[in-house]
């Protein structure tokens, strides 16, 4: 079982017809993914991947055709604001946006407008949302994991999958692993997805995964603190990241004294949380 | 992307924000000309993108155009935290009533917009935050409304500016606001912001720092970057769309990913050894990139080993093996390397690795421990 995505998620791909779009959709193919179409303005009617996905003009025309209940961006970051207005006007519940470089105020106004919506976002700058076994909305790999009992959640990409395959390889597997993404300005936080993890009947136990930059570990700590009965094994990156330098991800830079590693370690400790020193140690302490 | 103060400034100037008469200067000369032309006290203020100026004898009031070039001598050849000092800013002296902070920036854990303003002005804005937040007054701006007047008389009020300001007051708000949401600012403030004499409100000092995803549609403003700011070696990576930022170890590291990259350099420390950088690769890791990132790790003569660390996933690690070889071949290595590769045939990757004079490591720690222990052997 798991959370947001599952066998029966309908997806549709938003710029199915660039380079990024059309190979992920076709790796979300392969991994059996309920994939119903896509969108690419001005090339509706199309079929892509061996005749196997129609593309259609808008959001709301694969909506109406195929009863999609999720979208997954890939289109420029100029764009994606764009696309998400769009997809959350045709009122599709969950929206991916995996696109890096999105500026912020774009995501600001994104933020402002979906409080009026019932759309739910993750990302962008993520790797998506992987249901192992059931539904594939992104980049992660699929072959780097098996279905479980443990939630992961992270901003992080690769390193993510580092955990993933860690686990794998002491034959742990994983309800949902959800990527949240690295930018400042993002749709669902860790504490929306550890709420819902809360409440997985078939997720036991939870891996996060942190990064220098922001609070959202610290407050995430004490949500855990108060409200998870769920262990959580956490680790954090950036332990030895200077100050003020942003380390590749928008949101990952250590303002004067806020958003240490050091910091967002002591909060989770104190909140109970199990802090991995490496990526590696995580299924030990889990086990 | 931070702007210098006296670029901010003619920013500000354009949406009308009130800043002292002022101009840029890059020797001491110039300075001594424009304190003479200008005919009154002067503040030379160094440009340097880094907080601290004052306190560092960057910022000095000079009373005569004799003492400017005096003081423009010494500050011009003055190094502030690691940045050298090439220009200043010759600004009018302006007498102070009161004092201001004003600011607008992104609260992070609201995800919103959030003006800003105190009448501890002149003050790190940080160091109020912790010893004394109740003397900060903010308001959340609606980005898709935007800041409304009567947001910016609440905060008059509450920073108990009197009434005669307010319409001054409101009208550098609302061009504030202008200026964050025009230029895709992350933060505009204006530290301090004065009541000087006639009563008029003044920006004395202005900062600005862009939002580098949106540089894309600000041709102008993104032409404004101050190269000296930035390691040689970081601006040639971003030309091969690599982030890679220096650090003070021994360890080359090339990862692909932002957190693995970070969590790479946690290991190394862990088990006792240092990185030399901070590399991400981003996706693809193709033999062109390869090469261009192990010419940057190496032009650091102190690397003493280099640890490559791919987490392929869907990249085939074969191919990514075989770019390495090709690309250390090229830029001729002359250091060990640590290579390891995860993701689709992995094992055709460290096949193809074995028959190099390179090691190839299995786990993350493994990898740390060869890096590190490499780095004691030479």
């Amino acid at each position: 079982m798991s959370i947001l995505a599952n066998q029966n998620t309908k997806l549709i791909v938003q710029g199915i017809t660039g380079h990024e779009g059309l190979f992920h959709a076709q790796q979300m193919l392969y991994y059996k993914t309920n994939l119903v179409g896509g969108v690419t303005p001005g090339k509706g009617g199309e079929w892509v991947l061996d005749g196997k996905v129609p593309v259609f003009d808008s959001v709301k025309a694969a909506v109406e055709v195929t009863g999609a209940d999720a979208s997954v961006i890939f289109v420029p970051a100029r764009h994606c604001a764009d696309a998400i207005y769009e997809a959350a006007d045709a009122e599709i519940p969950l929206v991916v946006c995996i696109t890096e470089g999105v500026p912020v105020q774009d995501m600001l106004k994104v933020k402002s407008f979906l409080k009026q919506k019932k759309t739910k976002l993750i990302g962008p700058n993520c790797p998506g949302i992987l249901t192992p076994g059931e539904s594939k909305i992104g980049i992660i790999p699929g072959n780097i994991t098996l279905p479980g009992n443990i939630g992961v959640v992270s901003k992080s990409g690769t390193l993510t999958y580092e955990v993933l395959h860690a686990l794998r390889q002491q034959g742990m597997g994983v309800s949902t692993c959800v990527g949240i993404g690295g930018d400042p300005i993002k749709g669902m936080g860790f504490i929306e997805i550890l709420e819902l993890f809360e409440a997985d009947a078939h997720t036991d136990k939870v891996v996060l995964i942190g990064e220098i930059g922001g609070s959202d570990e610290e407050n995430a700590a004490e949500y855990i603190s108060r409200y998870m009965t769920k262990p959580v094994v956490a680790f954090i990156a950036g332990i030895t990241a200077p100050s003020g330098k942003r380390m590749g991800h928008a949101g990952a830079i250590i303002d004067g004294k806020t958003g240490t590693a050091k910091a967002k370690i002591e909060a989770l400790e104190t909140a109970g949380v199990r802090v991995a020193k490496h990526p590696e140690e995580i299924p030990a302490i889990l086990s | 992307m931070k702007l210098h103060e006296y670029q901010s400034k003619q920013i500000f100037a354009r949406y009308g924000i009130p800043i002292p008469k002022g101009r840029v200067a890059g020797t001491a000369g110039e300075v001594k000309q424009i304190t003479e032309e200008f005919g009154t006290n002067v503040i030379i203020k160094s440009q340097v993108l880094v907080g601290g100026r004052g306190k560092a004898g960057g910022i000095r009031l000079v009373k005569s155009p004799q003492e400017a070039q005096e003081v423009a001598t010494s500050i011009l050849g003055m190094e502030i935290k690691g940045l050298p000092v090439r220009k200043v800013l010759v600004d009018e002296a302006v007498s102070i009533v009161r004092e201001f902070y004003f600011g607008i920036t992104i609260d992070r854990v609201k995800q919103q917009p959030v003006l800003m303003a105190s009448g501890s002005g002149g003050m790190e804005i940080e160091e109020v935050a912790v010893k004394n937040p109740e003397k900060i007054s903010k308001v959340y701006i609606d980005p898709i409304l935007g800041l409304k007047e009567f947001q910016l008389r609440d905060v008059a009020m509450s920073i108990d500016l009197p009434r005669q300001q307010w319409r001054a007051f409101t009208e550098i708000g609302m061009a504030l606001w202008k200026v964050f949401s025009d230029c895709d600012a992350s933060l505009v403030e204006i530290n301090p912001l004065v009541i000087a004499a006639e009563n008029k409100l003044v920006a004395l000092d202005a900062k600005i720092i862009l939002d580098d995803n949106a540089l894309f549609r600000h041709q102008d403003l993104a032409e404004l970057r101050d190269m000296d700011i930035e390691e040689p070696s970081e601006i040639e990576a971003r030309k091969f769309e690599v982030t890679f930022i220096k650090m003070q170890g021994n360890i080359g590291c090339m990862v692909n990913g932002a957190g693995l990259a970070m969590a790479t350099m946690d290991i190394l420390s862990l088990f006792g050894g240092e990185a030399s950088n901070f590399l991400d690769i981003g996706g693809g890791a193709s033999a062109e990139k390869v090469a261009a990132s192990l010419r940057i790790i190496l032009s650091d003569p102190k690397v003493k080993v280099v640890l490559i660390n791919v987490f392929g996933g869907i990249t085939r690690c074969d191919v990514v093996a075989k770019g390495i070889l090709t690309a250390a071949e090229e830029v001729g290595v002359k250091v060990p390397m640590v290579i390891r590769l995860v993701g689709t045939n992995e094992e055709e990757g460290r096949q193809i690795l074995k028959s190099s004079k390179f090691a190839s490591a299995d786990t993350l720690v493994q990898a740390a421990q060869m890096a590190v222990a490499a780095t004691k052997e030479n």
